[in-house]
C-alpha cells in the first residue's frame, strides 16, 4: 500500500482495494468448503455414535446430535422416535425404513436417495426406552420451535397446541419469552391458554376463558362447548358453575361472532350476484327507460361482449390479464355498433308500439343466437382468468372473499359511476335526460331526437357488451349465455322502477343478496323462483318498481 | 288497428262443419284406405297433423286476450303445460304396473326417488273424469289468481308482458326440479294406454285427432261467440280505450279477467290434447322460447281474426318441422326473421295483408 505524502501512481491506489476485496473472497471462499464438509462431518459422525451407542449412552449422544446446525437433524430424531431408524447391516449405513406389504422399503440417511426394499432381517433398529423417548420427544420440540421460518415455527405451535403434551406446553411456555413474530407469540398465547383450561387453579382457568373471546377456530370453540357438556346421566361434566357460565358467555361471543362473518360472507356473494344483475340490466334500464323499449336482445348483447372476450384472448393468448383489458373497449364497440345496427335497422319504425318492439328484438335476439351458434359452434367456450384474478382474499378463519368476484363488484360499481357522470355531465346525457322527460319539447328545442335514440341505444348495447367481459370471468361463454340473464335483468329493471339508475342498483344489489340469503334455506333454484314470484306480488303492489319516475314523465 | 269484417254466422258454421268434415277425412283415410292409396295417412302424419293443430287452439287462446284485449301474454305456455301435465298425470296413473320397476302404487320415477307414497296432489289422477276437470281447473285457477293479481292493480302493456314472461320462467325451474313430484328434468313419459285404449294403436291415434279437430272447431266457435257478443264488445274496447271504458263505468279488470281465464282454459285444453299424441310432456313446455313461438303463430297468422292463429300456427309449424328435418340450424334464422318481417312489414299478419289486397283490388 502507498503511503499518504507520496504520489501515489492512480492504477494501483484503485486497484489495491479491490485486490484486498477479491482476497477476502477467495479467502472466505475456501474457508467455506472445510466449514461445510465439517458440518457434514458433525451430522454422519453424530449419526455415526447414535448408531455404535450402547442404550444407556444414547441419551447424551442424542444431545450433542440435535446440537449439529442441519436440516436432516429433525427428521432423524424423528424417525428415530417412531422406530424408523435402521441400520443396514451389510454396509452399517444408516436408513429410514417404512414396513410396506412386501419389506421395509428404506431411505437413505444422507441424502433421502431410496435404496430398494429390504426384509428386517437385513437390518437393525436402533431402539429406545421409554426415558429415552421423552427426551428425544422434548429435543425435538425445542429444535422445531427454534427454527428460524416463523411459518415452520407456527406449525410447530399449532401441532403441540393440538398434542397437549406437557413437556411440550413447557416448551412453548418458554418459547414465550423469546418469541417475535406476532402471530407465533398470538398462538403461543392460545395455546398456553387452552392448557390453562385444564389447570387446578380457579382464576387461572377463567382468566383463560375469557381470553378466548372472539377466536373463530374450530378447535377452540370444541374446547369451550366439552366445558358446557352433559354426561349420560344429565350432570354437567364441569362441575364449577362459574367456569360454566364465563365459557358459556365467551362461546356465546364467539358464535355471534361467526354468526356475523358467515352473515358478512353472504352478503358479499350477495352483492357479487347483485353486481352481474346491476351490470346486465343497466344497460336495459337506459334503453327501457329512455326510449320506452324493451330490448329482448339484450341478453344477447352481452354474449356477443363474452365472445369478444374469447376472440381478443384468442389473439393474445400468452396475456389474459392485458387481453381483459383489450377486450373491454373492444366488447364495447361491438355491441354498441350491432346496437346502433338494430335500432336504425329496425327498431325506430315501431315506435310507440312496444309489444312490436319486444317481438321484434326478439326475432333479433333469436338471429344473433344461430349466429354465434353457427360460426363459434354450440359449445361452450372458457376464457382464462388471469392470475390477479382467481383465489382469494382470506380475512379470517371463517371468512374469504373470492377475488374475481370481488374485482366483478368494483368493476359493477366502477361502470356505474362512469354512466352516471355521461348522463350527468355530457352534452349525450343531458340530450338523453331531455328526450326522456319529454320527446315532444325536446325535438321543439331543437334537439335531433332520431340521433340521439341511436347513441342512447348504443350506450344501453355497449354497456350490455361490457357486462359480457365480467360474465365471461364467471361462467362459460356460450349462445344460451343471455338467455339465462334476460328475465333477470327485467325483473331488476321492472323492481328498480323505470328510467332510474340508482333504482337499478338498489334493485340488482337487494335481490343479489335477497337470494343468497334464501339459498341456504331453500336451495338455488328455489331460492330464484321465490324470488320471481316475489317480484311478481311486488309489481300488483307498485307497479311502477321501487323508485317509479314523477312528474309528467311518468303519465306516458 | 283494422277491424276485421265479420261475416255472417251461419255461413260460418257452414265453412266450420265442412272443414271440420274435410279434416275428418284424414283419420279416415288412415284407417280404411289401404297404404298404396293415394289418400292414405301415415300414422306418424295424422300424429304431427293432430300436434298442429292442438298448436292451433292455443294460438286461438293466445289471440283472443292479444288479438281482442291487447293482453300480450308471454307465458300463455304455461297453461298449455299445466292441461299437458293434468293429462300426463292421468296417464302415468294408466301405465299402472307395467312400469320398468313394476311398483303398483308409485310411477317409475317416484320409485327411483325412493318414495314412498302417493303424493296428495297425484290422488284423483286415476279417475278420467277428475283429470278432465284438472285440465281445466289447473290453469283456470293460476290464470284467475295471477290476473286478479296483475289487473287489479293495472299492470299493463310491456310490464304484463314481463311478468308473464317471469311466471313462464319460474314454473320451468319449478317443475325441473325432483322434489316437485312431476317428473323433475324428464318429465312425464311412456305412457302405454288412454280410457283403456292403446296409445300406440293406429284407431286411437286416429280417434285422438278427430277429437283433436272437433274441440278446435268447437272451441273456434264458443271463442267467436265471445267476441262477438255484447262482452266481446267491450273487451275490444278496452283493447282500444282502456281508460276510457274505465270512466264509462265498465269495472275493467273483470273484463280482462274473464277473458284471460276463458283463454288460460282453451290453452289447457289444447295441451291436454297435445300429451296423449306426442306422448311426452317436460318442463321444457314452460320455457319462455315456446310461449314467444306461441306468440309469432299468432303475429303471422294476424291477430284479432282467431282464423289468423289458426292459420298462423299450422303454416308456421309446418315451416319448422320442413326446416328442422332439412336444415336445422338455420330454422332459428328463419324464425328471428320472421320475427323481425312480420312485425315491420305484416303487422296484421297473413290475414291482414290478404283483405288490405282483396280491398285493393275490389
Amino acid at each position: 500500500m502507498t503511503t499518504p505524502n507520496t504520489p501515489a501512481p492512480v492504477l494501483p491506489t484503485r486497484l489495491a482495494p479491490i485486490r484486498g476485496v477479491l482476497f477476502l473472497v477467495f479467502t472466505l471462499f475456501s474457508l467455506c468448503m472445510p466449514i461445510r464438509t465439517l458440518a457434514a462431518n458433525a451430522f454422519g459422525d453424530g449419526l455415526k455414535s447414535i448408531q455404535e451407542s450402547a442404550l444407556n449412552d444414547l441419551g447424551s449422544r442424542i444431545e450433542s446430535f440435535a446440537a449439529v446446525n442441519d436440516p436432516r437433524v429433525t427428521p432423524v430424531l424423528q424417525a428415530l422416535l417412531d422406530g424408523r431408524l435402521y441400520s443396514r447391516k451389510a454396509d452399517g449405513q444408516m436408513v429410514y425404513g417404512d414396513s410396506g406389504s412386501e419389506g421395509i422399503t428404506l431411505r437413505s440417511v444422507m441424502d433421502d436417495t431410496a435404496l430398494g426394499v429390504a426384509s428386517k432381517f437385513e437390518l437393525r433398529k436402533i431402539s429406545l426406552n421409554n426415558a429415552l423417548r421423552s427426551t428425544l420427544r422434548e429435543t425435538i420440540g425445542r429444535l422445531q420451535l427454534n427454527i428460524e421460518d416463523p411459518e415452520q415455527r407456527l406449525k410447530a405451535v399449532l401441532a403441540m397446541r393440538a398434542s397437549a403434551d406437557e413437556h411440550d406446553l413447557a416448551l412453548v411456555r418458554s418459547r414465550q419469552q423469546i418469541e417475535t413474530d406476532p402471530r407465533v407469540r398470538e398462538a403461543i398465547r392460545l395455546t398456553l391458554a387452552l392448557a390453562d383450561l385444564d389447570s387446578p387453579a380457579k382464576p387461572l382457568r377463567l382468566n383463560a376463558i375469557e381470553s378466548l373471546q372472539g377466536q373463530l377456530d374450530s378447535g377452540i370453540r370444541n374446547r369451550l362447548t366439552a366445558l358446557l357438556e352433559k354426561d349420560e346421566e344429565g350432570r354437567f361434566v364441569e362441575p364449577d358453575a362459574d367456569i360454566r357460565h364465563t365459557a358459556q358467555i365467551t362461546l356465546a361471543k364467539i358464535e355471534t361472532r361467526l354468526a356475523m362473518n358467515s352473515a358478512l360472507e353472504t352478503v358479499f356473494f350477495g352483492l357479487s350476484l347483485g353486481a352481474v344483475l346491476v351490470l346486465s340490466a343497466i344497460g336495459l334500464a337506459i334503453t327501457f327507460g329512455v326510449m320506452g323499449v324493451i330490448n329482448m336482445a339484450h341478453g344477447e348483447l352481452m354474449m356477443l361482449g363474452a365472445y369478444t372476450t374469447y376472440v381478443v384472448q384468442q389473439l393474445l393468448p400468452e396475456q389474459p390479464g392485458l387481453s381483459l383489458f383489450v377486450a373491454i373497449p373492444a366488447a364495447f364497440l361491438i355491441s354498441a355498433l350491432v346496437g346502433i345496427a338494430i335500432e336504425r335497422g329496425i327498431i325506430r319504425f315501431l315506435y310507440g308500439r312496444p309489444l312490436e318492439t319486444l317481438l321484434a328484438t326478439f326475432g333479433v335476439s333469436l338471429f344473433l343466437q344461430q349466429l354465434v351458434r353457427s360460426i363459434f359452434s354450440p359449445l361452450n367456450r372458457s376464457v382464462s382468468t388471469p392470475d390477479w384474478m382467481s383465489g382469494s382474499w382470506q380475512i379470517n378463519e371463517a371468512l374469504s372473499l373470492t377475488l374475481n368476484r370481488f374485482y366483478i363488484l368494483l368493476f359493477c360499481l366502477l361502470v356505474f359511476i362512469l354512466l352516471l357522470q355521461i348522463l350527468k355531465r355530457t352534452r349525450l346525457g343531458l340530450e338523453v335526460r331531455a328526450v326522456a322527460q319529454n320527446r315532444a319539447m325536446a325535438r321543439a328545442m331543437g334537439i335531433p331526437t332520431a340521433r340521439v335514440d341511436a347513441m342512447t341505444f348504443g350506450l344501453g348495447s355497449g354497456i350490455a357488451g361490457v357486462a359480457g367481459v365480467a360474465l365471461s370471468q364467471l361462467t362459460n361463454v356460450g349462445p344460451n349465455l343471455g338467455q339465462a340473464y334476460i328475465v333477470d335483468s327485467f325483473m331488476v329493471v321492472v323492481f328498480g322502477g323505470v328510467g332510474n339508475l340508482w333504482g337499478t342498483l338498489v334493485a340488482g344489489f337487494t335481490l343479489g343478496v335477497a337470494n343468497k340469503f334464501l339459498e341456504p334455506y331453500s336451495g338455488a333454484v328455489l331460492a330464484k323462483i321465490l324470488v320471481l314470484v316475489f317480484i311478481i306480488l311486488f309489481i300488483q303492489k307498485r307497479p311502477r318498481g321501487l323508485f317509479p319516475q314523477k312528474g309528467r314523465a311518468a303519465e306516458s | 288497428m283494422s277491424f276485421p269484417a265479420l261475416p255472417l254466422d251461419k255461413p260460418v258454421l257452414y265453412r266450420v262443419m265442412a272443414l271440420l268434415a274435410a279434416l275428418l277425412l284424414i283419420p279416415l283415410g288412415n284407417l280404411l284406405l289401404p297404404e298404396s292409396s293415394a289418400l292414405h295417412f301415415s300414422t306418424y302424419t295424422v300424429s304431427l297433423l293432430g300436434k298442429y293443430l292442438t298448436f292451433a287452439l292455443l294460438a286461438l287462446a293466445l289471440d283472443l286476450v292479444w288479438g281482442y284485449c291487447g293482453i300480450l301474454s308471454l307465458g300463455h305456455g304455461v297453461f298449455f303445460a299445466l292441461g299437458g301435465y293434468a293429462m300426463g298425470m292421468y296417464l302415468m296413473r294408466q301405465i299402472g304396473e307395467r312400469g320398468v320397476y313394476g311398483n303398483p302404487l308409485l310411477p317409475d320415477f317416484m320409485v327411483f326417488l325412493n318414495w314412498q307414497t302417493l303424493p296428495w296432489y297425484w290422488l284423483g289422477f286415476d279417475h278420467f273424469a277428475y283429470a278432465l276437470l284438472m285440465i281445466v281447473l289447473a290453469p283456470a285457477v293460476l290464470a284467475f289468481v295471477f290476473g286478479w293479481l296483475a289487473f287489479r292493480s293495472r299492470v299493463t302493456g310491456v310490464y304484463l308482458s314481463i311478468i308473464t314472461q317471469a311466471l313462464a320462467y319460474a314454473l320451468m325451474l319449478a317443475f325441473f326440479r325432483n322434489e316437485m313430484g312431476f317428473g323433475g328434468n324428464n318429465g312425464l313419459t311412456d305412457f302405454k294406454d288412454i280410457l283403456g285404449y292403446n296409445l300406440q294403436q293406429d284407431a286411437t291415434r286416429d280417434v285422438l285427432f278427430a277429437v283433436t279437430a272437433l274441440s278446435v272447431a268447437l272451441a273456434y266457435l264458443a271463442a267467436r261467440a265471445v267476441v262477438r257478443s255484447k262482452l266481446g264488445r267491450v273487451v275490444l274496447a278496452v283493447r282500444d280505450a282502456e281508460s276510457r271504458v274505465r270512466f264509462l263505468g265498465y269495472r275493467v279488470e273483470m273484463f280482462k279477467l274473464w277473458i284471460f281465464v276463458f283463454s288460460a282454459i282453451l290453452a289447457g285444453i289444447a295441451g291436454a290434447l297435445y300429451v296423449p299424441q306426442v306422448g311426452i310432456i317436460n318442463p321444457s313446455e314452460f320455457s319462455p322460447l315456446n310461449s314467444l313461438e306461441i306468440v309469432i303463430w299468432v303475429a303471422v297468422g294476424g291477430r284479432g281474426t282467431l282464423y289468423g292463429a289458426l292459420l298462423g300456427a299450422i303454416l308456421v309449424n309446418y315451416g319448422k318441422t320442413v326446416f328442422t328435418a332439412v336444415l336445422p340450424e338455420v330454422w332459428l334464422f328463419a324464425l328471428g326473421t320472421i320475427f323481425i318481417v312480420v312485425t315491420l312489414f305484416l303487422p296484421d299478419g297473413l290475414v291482414g295483408f290478404w283483405q288490405r289486397h282483396r280491398r285493393e283490388h275490389a
